[in-house]
């Protein structure tokens, strides 16, 4: 099955959560969704780094929070164009700004996908071990720049005042809905991408990577530029999943943008999902993110952490290819007589 | 900027106080990363976790944190043994120590946060003891008594982790351990015990750490999160697995640290190591030791 | 000059310990080279030293008529320079149909430009796990393959690569007479097509038979090069493989 025919199946699958949605009739469904969405983007895009090409980025965060911070800062420049251009740039800016979501997005995606391309050029020469600890140390330089920038509201936080209604084509939606359609349209490119990377001759040369660095080199696999392939796109998609965040919160801190929990889901759902293929993240990212959003409302917030860590550690020793892992095992062992 | 010498003299000799106990906080990460090539980034959870057991004793009992920490030395060994074992069967053995043993860690770190997180709250909490609130006063310097100790103390810990790993028979298998495991196992040592000891060692180091860190600063369960750039930052600027070297890494990380928190504000502490590490990363990986 | 290889002066330290101390070497196309060396005499490092694994710190290797320093792996087996390692390193979660894949893919392919469709590919990997006879293993994970078969198969994967010069690194270590045998068949079929051959081995018997021309390094050093029958009976080789 091509790549289109299977954006055209996951848009069908998507439209028939919607048409669910719609029928529940409940607005937290999109909260809940729109997370566990964003939560399927950030677990694939962790896994075209770390599964396919075998190096643990810790640094998930950072990529998620620049998207997001750069949406902050493209809000915040819309309010000061007066201030700063004079008056017959003004208006052409006011023509383009505020900018729509989706050139947000768009904007979010390049400045984390530099971001990792910049990263990738510092630590990919370094072992795997090193490579893991440097994402950990970026993440937090990164956000003590930001909490530092004044201008995106440094450690107080910005606001951003996300509309009731926006209209499109003629039709007022409500935001929110608005906001999990597009996290929906990015987690099926996501899921795409991923699906056709590991099909291609790339993804096969991500593999080789994982295996066996040195004997990929020695195959003739130029190991750098695929690494840097991988953190760039790994990140750009990060960083397109952190952009509308800012409209869905309404209120961003760097704290809560940085946070180090990014890091622990967007690692343990591809590892319990299983991190080989394109399914792994998107099983552990429902699984998981359902299971947090019960477990947030029933118990509390803490408490889904702890899960998470949990599950982690104990699918890691017992289960190394997570779900899907263990369901091709089962298979295997049904065809085996 | 006028820099006013008593500040500058006062901000130097915090760093290196705080550079020495940063010593005894990353000694463990120099035995588990530098000598065994183990990423244990919980490192600081099981700080975090000794300050925890230090501060109960000591509100209940009156205890001094440290000696509460030497007490609960062979409780922490049993416990980093442990993990090593689990560590070795689950990873080492099948050659996947990368991912997943990376995986494994940061999920301890994890579940080590949160189960205090709810066993005590966010709250920060500190210990009571004869030093912690009067300085000694040497002129221009102040030496508040609450850093003063903890310096002491990390130092003899880290002398003697040096005199252990460099005069004792377990000692030097444990650094042999990390040269070259063939020619350990073709002289009858077991390399996976030697390892599993030389872990268990590095876990004890982070009781006394933890009682250090407590005395030194109020502690809550996230604040082991700083540590774990400080600790690979010290780690891989001092080069792997060697004492000195660390040492020596840490009082520059100190200093430097106390520099920039009292002329450009704590806000900027975090990015000092974190930032020292990506340095040292990307430009001299070896360290300045560094074999 | 027409050596096809060219290594000048090359060293190598790791830390204190100086495992490559000013190395000369010369290979001729065509030509079947053996290298002989007590163990950590530096022959893995000198490979390592030509492949691009390691970055050599002195010296100047030279591939095909150009200099080669500073070039990554990766660029100089799409040179021409293969190597199989001292130790299989197949890529294990991969058919072994599919490990020889890449370097189809990343080498020839990167080389010639894709010429071949998927079907031409299939039937390429086919035909090499045939030349090393393990075609009928071809769907299989190298986990199920024994020592020999795992040799083999970096054989194959580094002749997949179409290089022009193949190092093999002690390809034959603990293999039985008639494995050795099959092994360097394979290496003198290879070479009667073009292709020079560097064997690296311990098992004296293999090299005299299949070398044209033997080097010997101890401790770094090249002490020996010539005829084998001529470097057999040099006294300093005697004394280092035999008396100390």
């Amino acid at each position: 099955m091509n790549g289109l025919k299977f954006s055209a199946i996951a848009i069908g699958v998507g439209l028939v959560v919607m048409a669910f949605a719609a029928w529940l009739g409940l607005d937290y469904f999109y909260f809940a969704g729109y997370t566990i969405l964003q939560y399927i983007v950030l677990a694939t895009a962790w896994n075209i780094l770390g599964g396919y090409c075998g190096y643990v980025n810790f640094g998930s965060a950072a990529f998620f929070a620049m998207g997001a911070y750069s949406s902050v800062a493209l809000h915040k420049f819309d309010g000061e164009i007066d201030t700063w251009f004079p008056d017959n740039i003004a208006p052409l800016l006011h023509a383009i700004f505020p900018l729509p979501i989706p050139i947000l997005i768009l904007f979010g995606g390049i400045v984390s996908g530099i971001a990792g391309l910049g990263m990738g050029y510092l630590t990919l020469r370094l072992r795997g071990s090193f490579f893991a600890i440097a994402t950990l140390a970026l993440a937090v330089v990164l956000q003590t720049l930001v909490v530092n920038w004044d201008f995106v509201g440094g450690s107080r936080g910005a606001y951003i005042i996300r509309p009731e209604t926006i209209v499109i084509a003629g039709f007022e939606i409500n935001y929110i809905i608005y906001l999990f359609v597009l996290m929906l349209i990015l987690a099926v490119i996501a899921l795409t991408t991923a699906r056709a990377i590991e099909r291609s001759q790339l993804g096969f040369g991500f593999a080789t990577i994982r295996d066996d660095e040195l004997a990929a080199e020695a195959s003739g696999v130029p190991t750098l530029r695929l690494k840097l392939i991988a953190t760039t796109l790994s990140g750009a998609f990060m960083g397109m999943a952190g952009a509308p965040f800012p409209y869905y919160i309404g209120y961003l801190q760097p704290a809560s943008a940085f946070s180090l929990d990014y890091a622990v889901n967007s690692i343990a759902m591809p590892m319990i999902g299983g991190t080989t293929s394109w399914i792994g993240p998107l099983v552990g990212s429902v699984l998981l993110g359902s299971l947090q959003q019960i477990a947030t409302v029933t118990i509390s917030s803490a408490v889904n952490l702890l899960i998470v860590g949990i599950l982690l550690v104990t699918f890691v020793i017992i289960a190394p290819n997570g779900l899907v892992g263990l369901t091709q095992e089962h298979w295997r062992k049904r065809r085996r007589p | 900027m006028v820099i006013s010498v008593d500040l500058l003299i006062n901000a130097i000799v915090a760093g290196l106080l705080l550079g020495g106990f940063y010593a005894a906080v990353t000694a463990g990460v120099s035995i588990s990363f530098g000598m065994l090539d183990i990423v244990n980034i919980a490192h600081p959870a099981f700080i975090i976790l000794g300050s925890y057991i230090a501060y109960i004793v000591n509100i209940s009992f009156g205890i001094d944190p440290i000696i509460v920490s030497v007490v609960a030395l062979p409780a922490f060994y049993a416990l980093g043994a442990l993990v090593y074992q689990v560590y070795y069967l689950s990873f080492e053995k099948r050659g996947q120590e990368s991912l997943r043993g990376l995986a494994f860690f940061f999920g301890l770190l994890f579940i080590t946060e949160v189960s205090l997180i709810l066993v005590f709250g966010v709250d920060y909490r500190y210990v009571e003891a004869a030093y912690i609130g009067p300085s000694i006063h040497l002129g221009l310097i102040d030496m508040p008594l609450r850093m003063l100790v903890p310096c002491l103390v990390a130092l003899a810990m880290f002398g003697l982790l040096e005199l252990f790993v460099t005069r004792t028979f377990l000692g030097r298998a444990i650094m042999a351990v990390s040269q070259d495991q063939l020619a350990l196992q073709l002289m009858a040592a077991d390399p996976i015990k030697i390892k599993r000891i030389a872990f268990g060692i590095s876990i004890a180091t982070a009781s006394i750490a933890g009682a250090l860190l407590i005395i030194i600063q109020p502690v809550e369960p996230s604040v082991g999160r700083e540590y774990i750039g400080r600790v690979f930052a010290i780690c891989v600027l001092g080069g792997l697995g060697s004492m000195p070297g660390t040492l020596i890494a840490a009082l520059i990380l100190g200093v430097v640290e106390s520099l920039t928190s009292t002329f450009y504000g704590p806000s900027w502490a975090p990015a000092v190591s974190f930032g020292f590490l990506l340095l040292t990363l990307a430009f001299r990986p070896a360290g300045l030791l560094g074999r | 000059m027409s050596a096809l290889l060219h290594v000048d002066n090359i060293s190598k330290r790791f830390g204190g310990f100086v495992a490559l101390d000013g190395v000369d070497l010369e290979v001729q196309p065509g030509e079947r080279l053996g290298l002989i060396g007590p163990n950590g005499s530096g022959k893995s490092t000198l490979v390592n030293c030509i492949c691009g694994t390691l970055q050599n710190e002195s010296g100047s290797v030279s591939f095909d008529g150009r200099v080669i320093d500073g070039l990554a792996a990766h660029q100089r087996t799409h040179r021409g320079l293969a190597r199989s390692f001292q130790l299989p390193r197949p890529f294990h979660s991969m058919s072994l149909a599919d490990n020889l894949r890449i370097p189809l893919l990343y080498t020839v392919h990167a080389r010639k430009g894709p010429l071949r469709s998927a079907g031409d590919l299939d039937a390429r990997c086919h035909e090499l796990l045939d030349m090393v006879g393990l075609l009928k293993k071809a769907k299989q994970l190298p986990r199920d393959l024994t020592q020999v078969e795992m040799r083999k198969l970096e054989l194959a994967r580094a002749m997949a690569a179409e290089p022009k010069l193949l190092i093999a690194d002690e390809s034959m270590a603990g293999l039985s007479h008639s494995e050795i045998d099959d092994i360097l068949e394979l290496l003198v079929r290879m070479n009667e097509r073009g292709i020079t051959v560097i064997l690296i081995e311990h098992i004296m018997s293999a090299v005299m038979s299949f070398s044209q021309r033997l080097a010997v390094l101890v401790s770094g050093k090249k002490i020996a090069d010539g005829k084998p029958e001529d470097v057999v009976q040099n006294p300093e080789v005697v004394k280092a493989y035999i008396g100390q």
